[in-house]
Parts: C-alpha cells; sequence; structure tokens
C-alpha cells in the first residue's frame, strides 16, 4: 500500500484515495507532426523498472492533479510536486541520484 | 548437435518404467551450454516463447533455435495465470486469432505428446448490468458470425449451468444472463510449457535457462545478436516474447514500445470437494474464479491502476475481489484463501497484443498480452513462428502489427478483455 502526501492539500493518504494518471511531463507533438510522431505521443511511455514520474489525482479529497517519482521496482516513493510545472524540482532529482548511488533502485 | 528423439509417453512407456521403480525416466529436455550463433533466438522460456520455438522448427524447418531464458522455465505469467481459455471475443482479428489458439489446445496432449490436461469444461461470463448484458450479446452475436459457438444464457439458465451462483433479483449486481462459450476451458499452464519444451526440445531447439540478456546487438540497423549473462551469442533473427519486461529488452535495441506494465494478482482457496465444474467470469464486480483438479478454487483479481514490476500487486485489489466473489458465490464465504500471487502484464492502449516486426530488421516482438495472454499461447506461437521465418506477419497476425498505433487501426478489446484496467 503507497502511502502518498498530497501536494496540494497536505493530507497524508493511502492509496485507495489517489488515482493513477499515467507517466509525466509527456509533450504533446504537432500540430503539423507526422503520424509517427503524434502515436508515439499517444501510446509510446517509458515504461521503466525503476524511477518513473508519474501523475496522480488526489480523486477521493482535494481532487487536485500533482506529479510523483515512484520506484516501479520497489515502490518507494521519492516525493510529490505541483501539476503546473514541465520538469520535477531538483531537490527530488537529488534524492533520485542518491538512492541511485546506494544502489536501491536503477 | 541435433537433440535423440525422445521415446514417447504411453501406457508402454508407463508400465516399462514402472518395473524399475520408475528410476529410468529420461530428462524432458536438455540443458545445453549456449552455442556461438544460432538462426533464430527468442527470449522468454514461457509458453509463447517456447510454442513459437516449437512451431518454428515443426511448421518452418528452422531448428537452429536457442530459447533463452533469465530465470527457469515457465516461471513468469505462465505459471501465474488463472489459466482460463475462451475465444468469445468481439473482434474480428481477435476472434481469428483466440479461436485459432483454443482449437490448437484441443489436440494439443497428442500432438506434443503430453498431457496438458486441456478441459473444455465451459467459460461463462456473467451480465450484471443492463448495459453488460447489451455488450455480452452484441459479443454473442459477432462469435456467431465468426463460427464460433456461444450460447446466451438467461438467469434461469445460469442457474443451471452454475447452481452455486447466487441469482437473487435483489443482489447488488443481480445476474441477468451470461455468455456461454462451453468448447472453453481451462489447461494446466505448466504442463503447456513443459509439453512445448520437450517437443522443441525433441525437434533440436536448446532451451537454455539462467540466461539474462544484458544487450542487443545491432549493425546498420539489423541485430547480430544478444549479449547474455551466459556470454555473446550471434543470431541472424530475434523475438522478444518476455510480457511484461518488454520494454527493458526495446530500450536495449533502441525502440520504443506503447506497453505499460502492471501487476495483475490471483490467488487460490484451501482445496475443498468439486463444487464449481465451469469456469466463472463476473466483470462488474470483478472477479474470476475456477475450481482446479485438487479441489482449490483458483481465484483472478484485478491490475493494479498504476506501473509496477513487483511480482505481488495490491492489498486493497485482494479485498474488493473476494467481496465480489462472496456475493456472487455465497457458499464460499467462509473459506480460508491458501496463497496469493502476482504477475507483471504489459497493456497495450487497445488492450490487444502485438505481433510484430519493429523498427530494427530481424528483431520481432510479441507482447502486449495484458491481463489475458495464457489462452492465446498456441495461436500466439503459431503466428510468431509465422511472422519469424517469413518476416512479413501471417494473415491472422496481421492486425496486430505496430504500425496499427500510428494508421489507427485499434483492435479494441477493452470490453472482452475481462479483467478491468
Amino acid at each position: 500500500m503507497l502511502l502518498i502526501d498530497c501536494p496540494c492539500c497536505g493530507v497524508s493518504g493511502e492509496e485507495t484515495e489517489f488515482a493513477a494518471g499515467g507517466e509525466a511531463h509527456i509533450v504533446r507533438a504537432g500540430p503539423g507532426s507526422s503520424d509517427a510522431d503524434f502515436a508515439s505521443y499517444l501510446f509510446d511511455r517509458k515504461n521503466p523498472r525503476g524511477v518513473h514520474f508519474e501523475r496522480w489525482r488526489h480523486a477521493f479529497g482535494c481532487g487536485k492533479w500533482f506529479h510523483m517519482v515512484r520506484s516501479t521496482q520497489t515502490l518507494e516513493v521519492f516525493g510529490v510536486y505541483k501539476a503546473d510545472v514541465t520538469s520535477p524540482p531538483q531537490d527530488i532529482l537529488d534524492r533520485v541520484e542518491a538512492a541511485r548511488a546506494e544502489g536501491r533502485v536503477k | 548437435m541435433a537433440a535423440k528423439r525422445k521415446p514417447r509417453y504411453s501406457i508402454f512407456s508407463l508400465a516399462r518404467n514402472s518395473m524399475s521403480h520408475h528410476q529410468g525416466w529420461e530428462k524432458a529436455w536438455r540443458s545445453p551450454d549456449p552455442k556461438p550463433e544460432y538462426d533464430v533466438v527468442i527470449v522468454g522460456a514461457g509458453g509463447h516463447g517456447l510454442a513459437t520455438a516449437y512451431y518454428l522448427a515443426k511448421n518452418h524447418g528452422i531448428t537452429n533455435i536457442a530459447v533463452v531464458e533469465k530465470g527457469w522455465l515457465g516461471g513468469g505469467n505462465t505459471g501465474r495465470n488463472t489459466t482460463i481459455i475462451r475465444s468469445n471475443y468481439l473482434q474480428d482479428s481477435s476472434a481469428a486469432l483466440f479461436e485459432l489458439s483454443r482449437s490448437l489446445f484441443e489436440t494439443l496432449s497428442q500432438e506434443l505428446n503430453y498431457n496438458i490436461m486441456f478441459s473444455p469444461r465451459g467459460v461463462l461470463m456473467l451480465a450484471q448490468t443492463e448495459h453488460e448484458k447489451r455488450a455480452w450479446q452484441r459479443t454473442h452475436h459477432a462469435t456467431r458470425l465468426n463460427n464460433i459457438y456461444t450460447e446466451w444464457a438467461d438467469t434461469k439458465r445460469v442457474k443451471e449451468i452454475c447452481p452455486i451462483i447466487n441469482t437473487d433479483p435483489g443482489a447488488r449486481f443481480p445476474v441477468l444472463g451470461g455468455l456461454w462459450q462451453p468448447r472453453g476451458g481451462t489447461a494446466r499452464h505448466d504442463a503447456v510449457a513443459w509439453g512445448y519444451a520437450r517437443a522443441a526440445d525433441d525437434l533440436g531447439v536448446d532451451v537454455i535457462q539462467n540466461c539474462e540478456v544484458l544487450g542487443i546487438d545491432r549493425e546498420g540497423g539489423k541485430v547480430t545478436g544478444v549479449q547474455t549473462t551466459r556470454g555473446a551469442i550471434k543470431c541472424g533473427k530475434l523475438g522478444i516474447v518476455v510480457a511484461g519486461n518488454t520494454t527493458r529488452l526495446t530500450d536495449m535495441a533502441g525502440f520504443r514500445m506503447p506497453l505499460e506494465s502492471v501487476p495483475l494478482q490471483a490467488l487460490v482457496s484451501e482445496p475443498i470437494k468439486p463444487c464449481l465444474d465451469i469456469v466463472v467470469m463476473a466483470n462488474t464486480v470483478h472477479g474470476y474464479m475456477s475450481q482446479s483438479d485438487k479441489g482449490e478454487l483458483v481465484i483472478g483479481g484485478g491490475t493494479d491502476g498504476y506501473n509496477a514490476y513487483t511480482q505481488r500487486g495490491s492489498f486493497q485489489h485482494v479485498e474488493e475481489t473476494v467481496t465480489a466473489l462472496v456475493e456472487t458465490f455465497p457458499i464460499i464465504s467462509r473459506l480460508r484463501m491458501l496463497r496469493q500471487w502476482g504477475g507483471i502484464v504489459d497493456i497495450t492502449g487497445d488492450r490487444s497484443p502485438i505481433i510484430s516486426k519493429t523498427p530494427v530488421d530481424g528483431v520481432f516482438v510479441n507482447c502486449g498480452w495484458g491481463t489475458g495472454g495464457f489462452k492465446a499461447t498456441c495461436g500466439s506461437g503459431h503466428c510468431f513462428a509465422a511472422t519469424i521465418a517469413k518476416g512479413e506477419p501471417d494473415a491472422v497476425a496481421a492486425p496486430f502489427s505496430l504500425d496499427r498505433f500510428s494508421e489507427g487501426r485499434m483492435i479494441d478489446e477493452s470490453v472482452a478483455a475481462a479483467v478491468a484496467h
């Protein structure tokens, strides 16, 4: 069971209170992109066995979308951050790097 | 070196071996060291990979094949599914593929000379909302047009087929009927992998276990071999059949896939006397159940909502699944569960599999079976072998190519997938 802290309302809850929204920071292809690029935008996913940057929604709480960084190998959560950014904050990236250095995650 | 032909399993071999207290049984397959080069290397010794190797050798005369496996044979999703076989799919291309597979299961024990315990006991898919009833009736008409025998069972007929189902009209999700495929059923999943492994080995295929692929070598956009924990292996063609780990392999080959890997879990109860002689799937409440020959109730649950490679699954899904099943089958309310496990399934955007060439010349993928790959083992191996042998997909596999995502030719089976994702 994941324990998640919502960065919007500050409430801490179990994963049943939240809804996963898939890979984060996907940039829309086009307008004017090729079919292959648009298909890639729609369907191709990094799907890493390791650190995953993803979107979540506090579905049974404040209802807001936000971002989370999680290991798909160990389910360790490295941090949460607001929805209205295009890249993760440095302190979370530092935590990911530290975990990689310790060999906890790929 | 081709393997020596193995003696056939029969009543006579059983009698002969009983004379020597069953100490003289030959090994079902060899454990060869990898050769430096093969015509075809298949990654993944699960049911689909072994079936691919078997049909390549048998139907296409290609026997210089290695099947490499990072763990042990059949230790992934092949040994983790709930063994259900059916072909009541809505779309024509899915119906063709899954019915090919189901029909191959009918004679597989004889073909492989290995008892895979195919049991066409019937699969009943319950309709528990008006919407689901209409969807199943639509599927029923589609399967009949595709020459696949199904019946629409009303509530009374559901009760006749399976007396332990609660058909109380006052239930939270009352049983309004069901889609009944009498020639669906189950098979022993491990035996399917073992049978294909033994038969492929007999045709000269090297099944190499404990051999993890670490890298894929390419030259000028063409595959030349794989780097493994047991050394480099050159190959002319490479088939990737690794379910939830497909993205890890395609990352090594340098292209992206429309896949996400999620845990799907299942559980079994303590063994009880026979009470359920069919497979029941209840999609609205989300649980499916059959009874194994040992008497355990085999229960399939749902997928997790987020990507993971943990091979266990979330706790709350167990509770959701058993809650639903207790309402559908009140007699199981005091049953204890024996064990629970998870497998990592790779899910595509349209819930249909991918059998395809790839951007790298000589690399082929067979993946995206999501929550319903076991039933397709034979058909998947059959088509994928043809695709690898000819370098182009055969008629059954063609609609399942990677191109469909850019061409918009989706094969939408989110309803037939039977497991909510």
